[in-house]
């Protein structure tokens, strides 16, 4: 009895994270559940919306160590593939005259038509990511880049199918705060599951070093594919609650701006770690909201006092650009975050266990920085050793 | 025969715009493996340059309608101090940090940099006219192009001349090539890094200023994001060119250049609106094809 208590604890502590993470977002919906302000509420399901599609992006960036532009591309995928399914039943042979006669009659449950929307951008992503993923570093970032003109592109011109640049409006509101928060918290659960499996150490290995890892009897490419089709369903998952949220949908939202931002958040939490890719979300997400509360004013007593337009976009550039020279690694410092209150639960005799299970833990989640000059990794080295840790 | 000359001068004009937008993306990220996304903010300025800083809806012309040597100067001299304020303040602090944050910094200052354009100027185009001369059309045999396009190849041509021989006989040319070849070798054979990457600043900065002005000639209106669209292509080319070499950086610029010209003319009718997915598909295969770009250089080679 006790024995299986402190297995569970034990279990709890060396995997702490996505709970931790899902709690913080429980804490937040439950927040805006009380709170009832409807404006609170449509930022945190577009925060919710973001953590999945973020979430989706560290899977395949974060273990892998190329960076995606092409992921807003699913995200377009997803949410149009949704419009497919279940927009506006009336008129869709109106909006959408090219689609399979099949698809024209039937209107699918909203439900269904994200998880399958997802499933959708999931198969692009394996045709795409089959030809792309043999190239590695800035090369398979140009490529991703490619990726996403070409949708854009496709998607902005075949009018029969898209309705082309203009809006696409009638499709069925059917994501809440609950919905976008279970969607974020398996998002989560399922990133963390793949981190810690024998693939995602497969791909971090070749990421540290592809070279060592292609030796070590590691197909670098499957294991890339692996990542980019698992990223791109939750990038098309997040399409479709984001379609189901709105109910409109252009192109011209899921191009550029989305881009970098969404990578923004994650650079800024800290690229390498699934924590970092919550906390990005969580902390750009509440600094946009706070300028853009200031820029409306803030009423003290008798007066208003509102700082001038454009200070909400510059604010933002400057306060990234200000996180990211103050906290190069990003403001987890790529470390995952473990259960907070450990400290206070340990027995004594418990010590050095736990010390071990944390260690363990670290080796396998902690990104190690790799300095690429031979100084650099000698200076790492005995920054490591001083330390006492494991290099 | 017409009509090849005439496709091969618009496929060498908007080819020559591209390698010198691809050769100020490609300087950066030689010397500092910075992939410089604030360099389309750095070519509109070249261009607002030109105007009055008002939120007026018609442009007020001032650099503009100075005589074209000090148009060039003075709208160079702001892009280069700019660039230098970026250097010092945001890049200089970042130089050990992994290229994906500095990647994403390079993006926030573009990000604070297009803002700032909107807030002063506002986010409505402004049309300007400069050099009104050089849009008439020029005869050559019974063939009539723009000057333009003729001006274009030239000063791409008499730059990329002036660089080669600023980098292969100037102390500084040795320097940042040794520079770009082994950053860490090149310090301790006594190069100074600040010097360095801020004359890799003050040339790409210079570039931008030319780009932003060919480009300005060309459309006739300024325009927040007119740097965008080039920057993203620069980038494109420098990478298919060969990372970290200037001569692929301009093979990549005349590659796209000439491509994106051919399918323009290929193409059947009704798939000419999907073009730019065409060139971007391409761009994949060349990619493919060869994933160390069309010019590799020996310090690209990997090492193991």
């Amino acid at each position: 009895m006790m024995d299986q208590a402190l297995r569970w604890r034990s279990f709890l502590r060396l995997h702490a994270t996505p709970f931790v993470l899902s709690l913080l977002l429980i804490i937040i919906v439950l927040v805006a559940a009380i709170a009832q302000n409807s404006s609170l509420d449509r930022t945190i399901v577009d925060l919710l919306i973001r953590v999945v599609f973020v979430v989706g992006l560290y899977i395949f960036v974060g273990n892998s160590g190329v960076v995606s532009f092409g992921h807003a591309a699913f995200m377009m995928i997803g949410a149009y593939a949704t419009a497919w399914q279940d927009c506006c039943s009336m008129v869709k042979s109106f909006f959408m005259p090219a689609l399979p006669k099949l698809m024209l009659e039937t209107t699918v449950p909203p439900p269904i038509a994200t998880v399958t929307s997802g499933l959708f951008a999931a198969l692009i992503g394996l045709l795409v990511g089959a030809a792309i993923m043999r190239l590695s570093g800035i090369g398979a970032s140009i490529a991703t880049f490619a990726v996403l003109v070409v949708f854009n592109v496709v998607y902005s011109n075949w009018e029969s199918l898209t309705s082309g640049t203009s809006t696409m409006t009638g499709i069925p509101a059917f994501t809440d705060h609950w919905v976008a928060l279970i969607a974020a918290v398996a998002a989560i659960f399922i990133a963390y599951l793949y981190k810690i499996s024998r693939f995602g150490l497969m791909l971090r290995t070749s990421r540290e070093d592809e070279v060592a890892a292609k030796a070590s009897g590691v197909n670098v490419v499957l294991q890339r594919l692996i990542a980019f089709v698992l990223s791109a369903f939750f990038a098309g998952l997040a399409g479709g609650l984001y379609a189901h949220f709105l109910g409109t949908i252009t192109v011209a939202a899921f191009y550029l701006d989305l881009t970098f931002i969404t990578l923004a958040m994650l650079v800024i939490g800290g690229i390498n770690s699934l924590s970092g890719a919550v906390i990005g979300v969580i902390s750009i997400s509440a600094l946009i909201e706070v300028l853009r509360q200031l820029e409306r004013g803030i009423d003290i007593g008798f007066t208003t006092i509102a700082v001038p337009g454009g200070t909400q976009e510059i604010g933002l550039g400057v306060a990234m650009v200000l996180i990211l020279i103050f906290r190069q690694r990003g403001i987890t410092g790529n470390q995952e975050i473990t259960w907070p209150f450990s400290r206070f639960m340990d027995k004594p005799g418990n010590a050095l266990a736990t010390f071990r299970a944390r260690r363990l833990a670290q080796l396998v989640c902690s990104q190690r920085s790799s300095p690429s000059s031979a100084v650099g990794r000698r200076r790492h080295l005995s920054r490591v050793t001083k330390q006492g840790g494991v290099p | 025969m017409n009509s090849a000359l005439q496709f091969l001068i618009d496929a060498l004009s908007v080819g020559s715009l591209y390698a010198l937008a691809a050769l100020g993306v490609g300087l950066v990220f030689g010397v500092l493996r910075l992939v410089n996304f604030a360099y389309g903010d750095f070519i509109t300025v070249g261009s607002y340059a030109l105007i009055v800083p008002s939120a007026s809806i018609t442009a007020i012309v001032f650099i503009g309608n100075w005589p074209w040597p000090l148009l060039v100067i003075a709208s160079a001299a702001i892009v280069v101090i700019v660039a230098l304020i970026c250097e010092y303040l945001v890049f200089r602090p970042l130089r050990q940090a992994p290229p994906a944050v500095l990647m994403i910094a390079s993006f926030g200052v573009g990000y604070i940099i297009q803002n700032a354009i909107i807030t002063i100027y506002t986010a409505r185009p402004k049309a300007i006219g400069i050099w009104p001369g050089l849009t008439e059309a020029v005869a050559i045999g019974d063939l009539r192009v723009p000057g333009l396009q003729l001006v274009t190849i030239v000063v791409a041509l008499g730059l990329l001349a002036l660089l080669i021989l600023f980098l292969k006989k100037s102390p500084f040319g040795v320097q940042m090539r040794a520079a770009a070849e082994d950053f860490q070798m090149a310090r301790m054979l006594g190069v100074r890094a600040n010097t360095v990457i801020g004359t890799a600043f003050v040339i790409s900065a210079f570039l931008a200023a030319i780009v932003s002005l060919l480009f300005l000639c060309q459309v006739g209106v300024v325009s927040f994001h007119m740097g965008t669209q080039l920057m993203l292509i620069a980038f494109i080319a420098t990478v298919i060119g060969g990372m970290g070499s200037l001569v692929g950086a301009v093979v990549g610029g005349y590659t796209i250049g000439i491509v994106g010209t051919l399918l323009q003319v290929l193409l059947p009718e009704n798939v000419r609106t999907f073009r730019d997915a065409f060139v971007f598909a391409a761009v994949i295969i060349i990619l493919l094809a060869r994933p160390q770009g069309l010019v590799v250089t020996r310090a690209a080679r990997e090492r193991v």
